[in-house]
């Protein structure tokens, strides 16, 4: 069984990195995150802090519009071009199709993060910089945002189009950035029924702004590892349940 | 115990935002014994892929049973014993045909040491040696055909299921892909294939099943299905003047300088040959005129088709 997964995993992988939109993402992601050495000499302060907050937003865009793209795509074409049929027709289930395209999409994102993260590091080192542990944290917490991106992603494309797959994980991950607001709803609305609608979604979807630690690692507050840890918990848990639907919708799907 | 076995095989498909029903399948009930060779026929949109797709997995019948080998088709145990070619097979293009051979090994848990041995031994075997590390998006549709029956016997399956395998393929495509499925009877393999190519079927198949609308209409082996289809009789003859011969037989046709005369059935046969050979006439063949699988497929279509088309032509 492991087998199995581990072959779909690696053959999602090996797609992921001989797609050549795939290597210019993580090229511009690199390609913007240097060019945050221009925005620090246009601006006053301390120009490695400058650095450090467009570089990682930089990476972070990149890194979120590959968990997408990829996400999205590698799913759908399996479906479209049927290349689906001659893994479900061996005894593969359909459950380890999905973990394992799950696992190859994973491990893409860690290639083109990790990419990005040693080039990043290296460019702030020669900036004058030095290594910063906290970055290292806040990679950490971007992967994790976007295992939940490629989970989201994976769900829809098991069962709709590539364009709605991407209207939608989109919808989730701008909505996932602004999860505060479903939660100030509670002492706005009055009707009890609406609060617990919100109070619903507040729970219901990803709160992708848990992950997002840019300014504590920029500005050099301290951070609290309890929130840390269930972030951490938070992540694990939304993507296991994620992936439990995505199984539980693919398994009912038919192939005509 | 029979290789594939389909019982009762129901299957529907809805659209129109669910309204509207169409019955694709409407009882299918076939079976492929083991070591034989299968031939489904039937014409475009007759459900010859659906129930190929039942078989596999990829659809869910309504009602029904599919057993290979006795159990149930969705079965590990079941599958592990099926090699799938589907129709118009595609593959990862961006890998080569020993990177997908690999890939389809890994899907089986077989150990890897025996694997590297059997992708070289299955790239000679279907005619790829030379082309085993070229990318897949550089193939042509019969080497793509090829590789599909190859990542099909990578587990060395007992039964054989091809969808439509010789579509697309050029005369000497499909000679190969013939020889090589009659090899594969040879080894003891079971070979369950669509096409509507009947040339090909009537070459290699044991076994026919016609399906029509969804439900079989004919199934037998093909010997009994021709040899208990004679047409007529035909007498070929020459060295008789047209007015003699018109003495004897008034129905016969003119061919080359040879005539031809035909009968409905074989009772009249040694009276016309002895007269044609009283006025000094020579006979030059004679033979009863059998159906083809072509003749067999056409008339069980008949029913079914639109009387514009002209079934004489």
């Amino acid at each position: 069984m492991k087998l199995k997964i581990m072959g779909i995993a690696v053959n999602t992988f090996r797609e992921a990195a001989r797609n050549k939109i795939f290597y210019l993402l993580v090229f511009f992601g690199i390609l913007f995150a240097l060019s945050s050495k221009l925005v620090s000499f246009l601006t006053l302060g301390d120009s490695i802090r400058v650095l450090k907050d467009t570089g990682l937003a930089a990476i972070n865009f990149f890194c979120v519009l590959i968990a997408i793209f990829t996400g999205i795509n590698l799913v759908y074409k399996e479906i479209e071009k049927k290349t689906v049929f001659n893994i479900l027709s061996k005894p593969v289930s359909r459950d380890q199709f999905i973990i394992g395209k799950f696992l190859g999409l994973a491990l893409s994102m860690l290639t083109a993060l990790a990419a990005m993260a040693v080039i990043f590091f290296l460019f702030v080192a020669w900036s004058g910089g030095g290594f910063d542990l906290r970055i290292v944290l806040y990679f950490f917490m971007l992967f994790l945002e976007l295992l939940i991106i490629v989970a989201i992603s994976l769900f829809f494309s098991s069962f709709t189009t590539p364009i709605l797959s991407f209207v939608f994980t989109v919808s989730l991950y701008l909505i996932g950035h602004i999860m505060w607001t479903f939660n100030e709803f509670k002492t706005v609305l009055r009707s009890p029924l609406w609060r617990y609608f919100t109070q619903g979604l507040y729970y219901l979807l990803p709160n992708l702004d848990k992950f997002n630690i840019k300014n504590e690692v920029v500005l050099n507050t301290v951070f609290n590892p309890w929130t840390i840890l269930f972030s951490v918990l938070y992540a694990l848990a939304y993507i296991l349940a994620l992936l439990a639907v995505t199984i539980l919708v693919f398994r009912r799907r038919e192939f005509q | 115990m029979k290789a594939l076995e389909i019982k009762g095989l129901k299957k529907t498909f809805r659209s129109n935002f669910l309204i509207k029903k169409y019955h694709i399948l409407n009882g299918i009930d076939l079976s492929v014994e083991k070591g034989e060779i299968y031939g489904f026929l039937g014409p475009n949109g007759a459900g010859k892929t659906t129930t190929i797709k039942c078989v596999m997995g990829l659809l869910f019948p309504d009602r029904g049973e599919i057993l290979i080998d006795g159990q149930p088709a969705h079965t590990v145990a079941a599958r592990s014993r099926i090699g799938f070619l589907p129709e118009n097979p595609y593959f990862y293009d961006y890998l080569s045909a020993r990177e997908l051979l690999f890939f389809s090994a890994s899907l089986f848990n077989l150990p890897a040491a025996a694997v590297r041995d059997r992708i070289e031994a299955l790239i000679h075997q279907v005619g790829l040696s030379g082309h085993e590390d070229l990318k897949l998006r550089k193939f042509s549709k019969g080497m793509i055909q090829r590789l599909g029956l190859a990542q099909a016997l990578i587990h060395d399956p007992d039964l054989l299921v091809l969808d439509e395998p010789f579509s697309g393929l050029d005369p000497i495509g499909r000679k190969d892909l013939r020889t090589l499925i009659l090899s594969l009877r040879e080894q003891g393999k079971t070979i369950f294939f669509s096409s509507h190519i009947l040339q090909d079927v009537e070459m290699m198949v044991d076994r026919v099943g016609i399906i029509l609308k969804g439900a079989i209409s004919r199934e037998g082996k093909l010997s009994e299905l021709i040899s208990s289809s004679i047409q007529y009789y035909e007498i070929v003859c020459a060295h008789i003047s047209e007015k003699e011969l018109a003495k004897i037989q008034p129905n016969f046709a003119c061919r080359d300088g040879q005539f031809s005369i035909t009968l409905a059935s074989d009772a009249d046969i040694n009276q016309v040959v002895e007269s044609i050979i009283h006025h000094d006439g020579r006979i030059v063949a004679v033979s009863p005129v059998k159906m083809t699988l072509e003749d067999i497929f056409f008339n069980e279509m008949r029913p079914h088709r639109p009387a514009t088309t002209g079934d004489n032509q």
